[in-house]
């Protein structure tokens, strides 16, 4: 969104003012349109009679009563072009990283939805090497899926070597209340690893106005859907953190006197996440828009209103936890669950996949029964003592992030763990591919 | 919505999200649709709440770029749907327009589409002559669409009672073509087409009377079928945490179940969930007709990323089709997933009016209006002595996924079968996470239900069932005392109980939705396997070791499964049938 400004309507009397938004009389404004307020942009939220409400972006610090108003008759946009790659703007398209200003078509952002009839149904495999992700719960080209992780995680370092890995024709970071030096860490991160040419980022930092990264998805998604749409490239949009554009959703609409629902957040929160994970899809022509984003969690709790609206919303979660058995950083296997891995596993990877993964987990969860028995002082039985190293050689050899495996090899390697320390029965896998991968045993 | 009259117009005064204020030159109508006029387009909204001449209306599209001053139309109707032949196999929105005949790739606002096809012709049989009197819902003749046919029906909306004074002959005519004229009290002639049309909010009520249901509504699930079963016009509701297995659930029984026409409100969730029955139904088969599953199917889609408001015309567009087939005397079941998108679009909605809040700032009515929405199902009496039924399954999503929240409970007090979803039972991958103890059907207290089992499944069903849940109860509370003084400190035969539990958790209660044999359990093997498990919870091994129990029970769980995906009575399940057979006489007789 450029500030050309296109003189129209301007006014400079402000009625109210509150921490977000600013309110004044004027005639003829649109709804959703752009402004300037003593050159800040701002945006209509509310028509009430001639009293329109602003909601602005970079904060209502040191506005003046007197501010000039400037609309430009028009919703938010942003021009666009393929000039963008390897380029990092900030939550208005302005660059950030010391090079001119892209030239481009404009395009609204947070336009219309996909007609759910001419959406195809997602059917690429994106490999990332993880097995908490390609075996247990695989990603899928046009799925949106989040890392619930606690602050304390390596987050962002997981979501700059997934983009790495992944086979995608762009990668679009939307920052949301990033620090100055996990900016810098992606950039230097794609600079690095060759991704330069395929990175496009939108980055609200945390030194900037915390309402002005309600901006930055709607920033990200529309060039991904330039780049998917127009040029029917494969993108990966990566939005990080989610609970901080949610955080700066409740600023406005608390400053808005909107009743807060559960944990102090709007009552619309699931519909407006909801606009932003859908833009997740696979396009009739081949382009498509995978979405990788993080809500960080506090203390853990995935009840709080972001994850929980968040889980209802995306198509599976990835919980990002670190083992303390092996000491090592795993994608849990309990509660994440990919749900288009369907479509994929036993399709477009080996047949066993499927039933593979769900005994390996059923054992993992078999050992943190044992572990609880362990725990209380009771004694251990012999299948207790051998699902709990099952589950320490599953975490430490398949499961942790530092392994890097193609999804045969993580299937054999569960195979070789289950007949070193389980009996076929207690596997239960269908008969067929027991016979067909079990391997001899081997001393446990 | 076609033949719209406009009954005065009005300018715009304010505009928050999707609730515009507007003034009206003219009267207004509690629920009457409206037209904004914006740039060259007509956005529709509903007046909602009227003060004076002063209207509200909840937009059904984005509001962007709407002014102050714009201009509005207000209608003489409320929101309807067009009904007639050909409805199934299409695709809606929440408004009923046709997305496959939307332009484009993207959704564009204001764009309309008619719901049905006015070129096509139907082969029209008569169901009745000249001289026949007949009210409103009566047949007065059919058209093949696939496997059913398609009543027409007198105008459910016309009062009192008519004579026929003409009837089409055997014949194809368009949906649009006079296939009959029916003479009023008052001499007055009035043409009949295939179409007509219907207010969503209000219930289709040409019956005769609502009648308890008694029969079983056969969904392939075993938890279901025969642990909590559902009736043909019963009503029940799937609560759960975010993946615990609510649309999975939901989509097997849209598959599988014994229904004549099914309806898809895709309401609030996922856009690639609809995407997947649109990509999967043309191609699947129909257990019951062997024809194709889309071909008895109907969906509603208002994705979360749709019109927020539109959500809540979305469940009763799907309600009132239910109704017109149930009209017919058909069996429809109607799905919605999930109710509380529905309820959170009126809970945002009545927040913008600022109405005084109820708990969880939802709408003080929230209850009423899930109850008379529930209330519109069930198993209906027809006028001419046939019957019809509509089967509602909803979904809730509870927020944190505790179900003492408004939506859940509302709900509860409505819905006669409860499948609650167990986080605990979904994290362990036991799936359908249907908690085996917590869920109940209230049918299994029916009489007319009762009666049903003992004619139609066997005499001691109901028996068998209670007890096999009897013992669900006992393994649980066996494996709390196994859980507190360990493996050593309760007797052996604890953990023959706890392991007999497991058992038919293992072999009855989960069913792997993805397997194409397992999936969908016709009753007849439900009951084979079921007395098969009793057989094996019945005999006593009597076991010295703990750890015994459990490898001999991982082998009998072990053998159950393989059965389950082994086509019903073929070799391989006669195979595995009998090495279950070896290992339990093997073991008493040691
Ligand atoms: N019956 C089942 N068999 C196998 N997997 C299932 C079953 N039910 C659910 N799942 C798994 O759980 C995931 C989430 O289920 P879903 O129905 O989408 O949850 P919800 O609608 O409650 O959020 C699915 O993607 C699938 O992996
Ligand atoms: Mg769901």
């Amino acid at each position: 969104m450029m500030r050309a400004k296109a003189f129209q309507k301007i006014y400079c009397r402000l009625t109210n003012i509150t921490k977000a938004t600013c309110t004044l009389e004027a005639t003829g404004v649109g709804y959703e349109e752009m402004a300037y307020v003593q050159g800040r942009a701002a945006q209509v939220v509310k028509i009430a009679g001639n009293k329109v409400t602003l909601q602005v972006f970079e904060g209502t610090e040191g506005l003046r009563s007197d501010a000039e108003v400037i609309f430009t008759g028009k919703a938010p946009w942003l021009p666009l072009s393929d000039h963008m790659s390897g380029r990092f703007f900030d939550a208005f398209g302005q660059p950030i990283d010391g090079l001119p200003a892209v030239e481009g078509r404009e395009f609204p952002i947070g336009g219309p939805s996909v007609n759910p009839v001419r959406r195809k149904q997602p059917s690429e495999l994106i490999a990332t090497g993880i097995a908490g992700i390609d075996l247990n719960n695989t990603l899928v080209s046009g799925q949106k899926i989040p890392f619930f992780t606690d602050p304390d995680q390596p987050y962002n370092q997981v979501l700059a070597l997934i983009a790495l890995r992944a086979r995608v024709d762009k990668i679009i970071l939307g920052g949301m209340g990033l620090t100055r030096d996990d900016y810098l860490f992606f950039k230097h991160t794609f600079e690095q690893g060759y991704g330069q040419s395929k990175i496009i980022g939108f980055i609200n930092t945390t030194d900037k106005s915390p309402v002005e990264r309600l901006l930055i998805p709607d920033m990200a998604l529309a060039a991904a859907e330039y780049f998917a749409v127009e040029k029917n490239e494969k993108v990966l949009v990566l939005l990080t953190d989610m609970t901080q554009y949610a955080n700066a959703l409740s600023i406005v609409s608390n400053r808005m006197d909107q009743i807060p629902s559960k944990d102090s957040m709007p009552g619309s929160l699931y519909s407006d996440l909801a606009k932003i994970y859908e833009k997740a899809v696979q396009f009739p022509d081949g382009g498509n828009i995978t979405i990788l984003a993080v809500t960080t969690l506090s203390g853990g709790d995935i009840t709080h209103a972001i994850p929980d609206n968040t889980g209802y919303i995306t198509e599976g979660q990835l919980f990002l936890r670190r083992s303390p058995e092996v000491n090592k950083v795993i994608i849990d296997p309990f509660r994440s669950l990919s749900r288009l891995k369907q479509l994929v596993i036993g399709k477009v990877t080996r047949k066993d996949h499927p039933q593979v993964m769900n005994a390996a987990i059923r054992l993992y969860a078999d050992a943190a029964n044992s572990k609880t028995k362990l725990e209380n002082g009771f004694e251990l039985s012999d299948y207790d003592r051998r699902v709990l190293r099952f589950a320490e050689d599953y975490s430490r050899d398949i499961l942790a992030i530092d392994v890097n495996l193609e999804t045969e090899e993580m299937l054999d390697e569960t195979w070789k763990l289950f007949s070193k320390y389980m009996t076929r029965d207690e596997v239960g896998i269908k008969q067929e591919f027991t016979d067909m991968y079990w391997k001899e045993k081997q001393p446990a | 919505m076609e033949n719209i009259t406009i009954i005065s117009k009005g300018k715009v005064t304010a505009i928050v999200g999707n609730l515009v204020e507007a003034v009206s030159d003219g009267p207004l109508i509690q629920n009457g649709i409206c037209f904004f006029q914006h740039e060259g387009k007509e956005i529709m909204g509903e007046v909602i709440k009227t003060e004076g001449n002063k209207a509200f209306a909840q937009v059904f599209e984005t509001t962007r770029g709407f002014r102050g001053g714009m201009e509005v139309h207000f209608s003489g109707s409320m929101l309807e749907v067009s009904l007639g032949p050909g409805l199934l196999t299409r695709n809606f929105d929440g408004l009923q327009n046709d997305l496959d005949k939307m332009e484009g790739v993207f959704l564009e606002p204001g764009a309309r589409t008619f719901p049905l096809d006015k070129a096509s012709v139907w082969p029209f049989t008569p169901l009745v002559k000249s001289g026949d009197a007949v009210e409103a819902g009566d047949w007065l003749g059919e058209v093949p669409e696939y496997h059913l046919r398609h009543k027409i029906m007198v105008p459910f909306k016309w009062e009192g009672s008519y004579e026929v004074a003409w009837i089409a002959g055997k014949g194809e005519y368009r949906i649009t073509d006079t296939i009959v004229r029916l003479t009023n009290a008052a001499g007055e002639e009035m043409a009949v087409t295939m179409i007509q049309t219907w207010p969503v909010k209000l219930p289709i009520t040409r019956y005769r009377e609502k009648r308890r249901p008694g029969k079983l509504f056969e969904t392939g699930v075993r938890v279901i079928d025969t642990m909590n079963p559902i009736l043909e016009g019963g009503t029940g509701f799937i609560p759960g945490p975010f993946g615990s297995g609510k649309t999975v659930l939901q989509h097997a029984l849209a598959k599988q179940a014994a229904a004549d026409v099914v309806i898809i409100a895709a309401c609030g969730e996922r856009a690639n969930e609809v995407v997947e029955i649109f990509t999967e139904f043309p191609h699947l088969d129909d257990p019951h007709t062997g024809r194709k599953l889309v071909e008895r199917t109907v969906i509603i889609a208002n994705t979360s990323n749709m019109p927020v408001a539109a959500r809540e015309a979305s469940v009763y567009t799907a309600m009132t089709i239910a109704e017109y087939y149930r009209s017919m005397g058909l069996r429809t079941l109607l799905l919605a997933d999930s109710t509380s998108r529905w309820a959170q679009a009126l809970r945002e909605m009545s927040n913008r009016m600022e109405e005084l809040p109820g708990p969880d700032a939802f709408p003080m009515d929230l209850s009423a209006i899930i109850a008379s929405y529930y209330s519109r199902a069930g198993y209906a009496l027809l006028n001419n002595g046939k019957s019809g039924s509509i089967t509602f399954i909803g979904t809730v999503s509870p927020a944190g996924g505790n179900l003492l929240e408004p939506v859940t409970e509302a709900t509860k007090k409505v819905a006669r079968c409860f499948f609650a979803l167990s986080q605990n039972r979904a994290d362990s991958k036991r799936y359908p996470a249907i908690d085996p103890i917590d869920s109940y059907s209230k049918y299994l207290e029916y009489h007319e239900f009762i009666g049903f089992a003992a004619r139609e499944i066997g005499s001691s069903w109901i028996d068998k069932v209670d007890f096999v849940k009897n013992f669900l109860i006992r393994g649980q509370e066996v494996n709390e005392q196994i859980n507190i003084l360990g493996d050593d400190g309760v007797p052996v035969a604890y953990h023959e109980i706890f392991w007999k539990a497991e058992l038919i958790d293992f072999a009855i209660l989960q069913q792997d939705a993805f397997d194409a044999i397992d999936s969908n359990t016709p009753l007849k093997r439900q009951k084979y396997m079921l007395e098969k498990v009793i057989e094996v919870v019945n005999t006593e091994f009597g076991f010295d070791d703990f750890n015994r129990v459990r490898d001999y029970f991982k082998r009998i769980i072990n053998l159950f499964k393989q059965m389950n995906y082994s086509e019903f009575k073929s070799e391989k399940f006669r195979d595995y049938e009998s090495q279950l057979h070896h290992l339990i006489t093997e073991k008493i007789t040691a």
